[in-house]
């Protein structure tokens, strides 16, 4: 988890911080699933409900719940990404580079000029 | 099953629907995606109106997803807070949806206009889904879903600037999102449930264990860079002030409270009163930030030269009050936060959607070319006074009133100390709105501008206004400032209203 932050502060590439994003949000999938897990424990599947009446002994079944919860969370993790990634076309095609530096550096250029302005009118 | 029991599922379910439609009818025509829109939204504030009415004279309605009984189905509940907060977003959210109509096809341009309905839509879904949720997980999703559309929605303009603002916001969001992701499997892994009022009883036990001790801080700290508090508030200024107008209006006033909403719903509902401000030192530090948010924020308003930055400025102190209001925990402090949430909405709201004409009218984006536009738009510029007025908290205006209730709640707690912080913020706010309403009524107009209207002097009212935004979009900000005068007034309402839900809060209620 911390690998991810510390490439989406350190990495001047916008495309390499999405990559930092992508680690931080699997080591959270990751964490979800080992709280699932159980010793000895077997896939979820009830085999013969009829003998154990409706609610079957639960110990010997891995939780199923946190699977399901990061099935969703997945899907909006995938939907960040590819979010960020539509994002960072347009950057490149409006400042012709996805590297922070450089951008930061045109926006401050940019101020300077409208702060000129103001000062002439 | 009577009509009352599935209204709280049909708030979030119309806007989820309709912006599933809306692409559809945008096939046809696009103008229709505009009327979906204001229907829906219309709607929605329908509903959460008779939603508040009859939570407040029979109390709690709670919906149950798909008949699962909570703490394992999905439950959706309506009290008195989320009752409060829902018919206030819902509202924003239609006034915002009316004055779009313009100005979409103006500045966003026609060919992405069902695209931007489409995610306006979501972005409501997500706003009031979090809002009426009954469920932790159930809530991040909602506030997925709001992000999302929201990273969006701030790209969608024609300014490149946008879209870098809307990269740091997607960044800076998806880790609050995570975060909050966290802490909800830390609640999950000790508890076993997600259900917000079966947490809140099985917690009790835990309250010393590292890991509820943890997965809190997560909370605060996730929920704190969705809402902007001081030090995470980097991403606030680019995504408020690039954006188009209208989005802007509605991330100030509806995304943020959302957010802040989820804030004191976790503090309060989820872990219990005494946990939150007893055992955590989590008061003293969220007074610290929310006093020096809402100082900084107003001397930082004070050095911008543009009006959208501006007001995306006073956006962070304003969270502030709120954040100080809530950190108090007394019951006329909560109070006045939980107006404040009411009365930053409307004003914020209304504020950005006059810059929103402003910029659709003249194209003016910085504070010292708004000269002379007290005569060109003077009803624009009227609501505009009002609300700026109301955001220093002149008397007889809503501002007044939540500030005037977190002023004595700090009181009532004995740290007089944050009187006087209300009282400089409120005095820099003057200085800053009041250079605007100089430069708007009084400066001397460019010599070239002032001939040009000298030929038509005609004082008819038509020709005065003839350079007044469209009436679209003059209808919405004239209603919002016209709420904030009657809010100030008629105090009596809204406070009734979050007496009680602070009241509820502070029993450790759902």
């Amino acid at each position: 988890m911390m690998i991810g932050f510390y490439a989406m502060i350190a990495m001047p590439n916008l495309v390499k911080k999405i990559i930092g994003l992508n680690i931080f949000q699997t080591a959270v999938y990751l964490f979800y699933i080992t709280i699932a897990a159980r010793y000895d424990g077997t896939v979820p599947i009830i085999i013969d409900s009829g003998a154990l009446g409706l609610f079957p002994d639960p110990v010997p079944y891995a939780n199923p719940l946190p699977h399901v919860l990061i099935l969703t969370a997945i899907v909006v993790g995938v939907s960040v990404t590819a979010v960020a990634l539509a994002l960072i076309i347009r950057i490149h095609r409006a400042y012709d580079t996805i590297d922070e530096d450089k951008i930061i550096a045109i926006q401050k250029i940019e101020t300077h000029k409208n702060i000129q302005k103001i000062k002439e009118a | 099953m009577a009509l009352t029991e599935i209204l709280p599922g049909l708030v979030t379910v119309i806007p989820l629907i309709s912006s599933i439609i809306i692409p559809i009818a945008g096939m046809i025509n696009r103008l229709y995606s505009w009327h979906i829109v204001v229907a829906a939204t219309f709607a929605c504030f329908l509903i959460s109106l008779f939603l508040l009415n009859s939570v407040l004279n029979y109390g709690t309605i709670s919906y149950w997803f798909g008949g699962w009984q909570p703490p394992w189905g999905i439950e959706y509940v309506i009290d008195s807070f989320s009752g409060f907060v829902l018919v206030i977003m819902s509202f924003i959210s239609f006034m915002i949806a009316i004055s779009a109509g313009e100005y979409v096809k103006k500045q966003v341009g026609e060919e992405r206009m069902v695209l931007f309905y489409t995610l306006y839509m979501l972005l409501v879904t997500g706003a009031l889904g979090i809002v009426t949720t009954g469920d932790m997980f159930n809530l991040y999703i909602f506030l997925e879903i709001a992000s999302l559309s929201g990273y969006a929605l701030v790209a969608i303009g024609k300014k490149r600037a946008a879209l870098v603002a809307s990269y740091n916001y997607l960044i800076l969001g998806t880790i609050g999102a995570v975060l909050v992701l966290l802490a909800i499997g830390f609640l999950y892994m000790v508890t076993g449930t997600l259900n917000m009022a079966d947490l809140n009883t099985r917690l009790a036990d835990l309250y010393h264990s590292r890991v509820v001790l943890v997965a809190f801080a997560l909370f605060i700290i996730g929920f704190s860079i969705k809402f902007a508090l001081f030090p995470l508030h980097a991403w606030l200024l680019g995504a408020h002030s690039e954006a188009p107008s209208v989005i802007s209006s509605i991330l100030a006033a509806v995304v943020l409270k959302v957010s802040a909403y989820a804030m004191i719903r976790v503090m309060f509902s989820v872990f219990s009163v005494e946990f939150s401000f007893d055992i955590l030192p989590s008061a003293e530090i969220l007074l610290a930030l929310s006093s020096i948010a809402i100082i900084v924020g107003a001397v930082q308003t004070l050095a911008q030269t543009t009006l959208k930055r501006m007001l995306a400025y006073s956006s962070i102190g304003q969270m502030g009050y709120i954040v100080l209001g809530v950190a108090l925990a007394n019951q006329i402090a909560l109070t006045g936060s939980l107006i404040h949430i009411l009365n930053h909405a409307i004003m914020k709201g209304a504020l950005f959607l006059i810059a929103g004409s402003i910029i659709y009218k003249t194209g003016i984006y910085n504070l010292s070319e708004l000269k002379g536009l007290g005569k060109k738009m003077p009803l624009s510029m009227a609501a505009f006074t009002i609300c700026g007025l109301s955001m220093i908290g002149v008397p007889l205006t809503a501002g007044f009133v939540s500030k005037w209730y977190i002023a004595v709640g700090s009181l009532d707690a004995g740290m007089w100390y944050f009187v006087p912080v209300l009282l400089i913020s409120s005095l820099i706010g003057a200085v800053y709105f009041g250079r605007v309403i100089h430069n708007v009524y009084f400066a001397q107009e460019p010599e070239h501008e002032r001939h040009k209207g000298q030929n038509t002097d005609i004082k008819t009212f038509k020709s005065k206004i003839r350079d007044e935004a469209p009436i679209g979009m003059l209808i919405p900000t004239l209603i919002l400032a016209g709420l904030c005068i009657f809010f100030g007034i008629a105090a009596s309402i809204p406070v009734s209203i979050a007496e009680k839900a602070a009241n509820m809060l502070l029993m450790g209620g759902m």
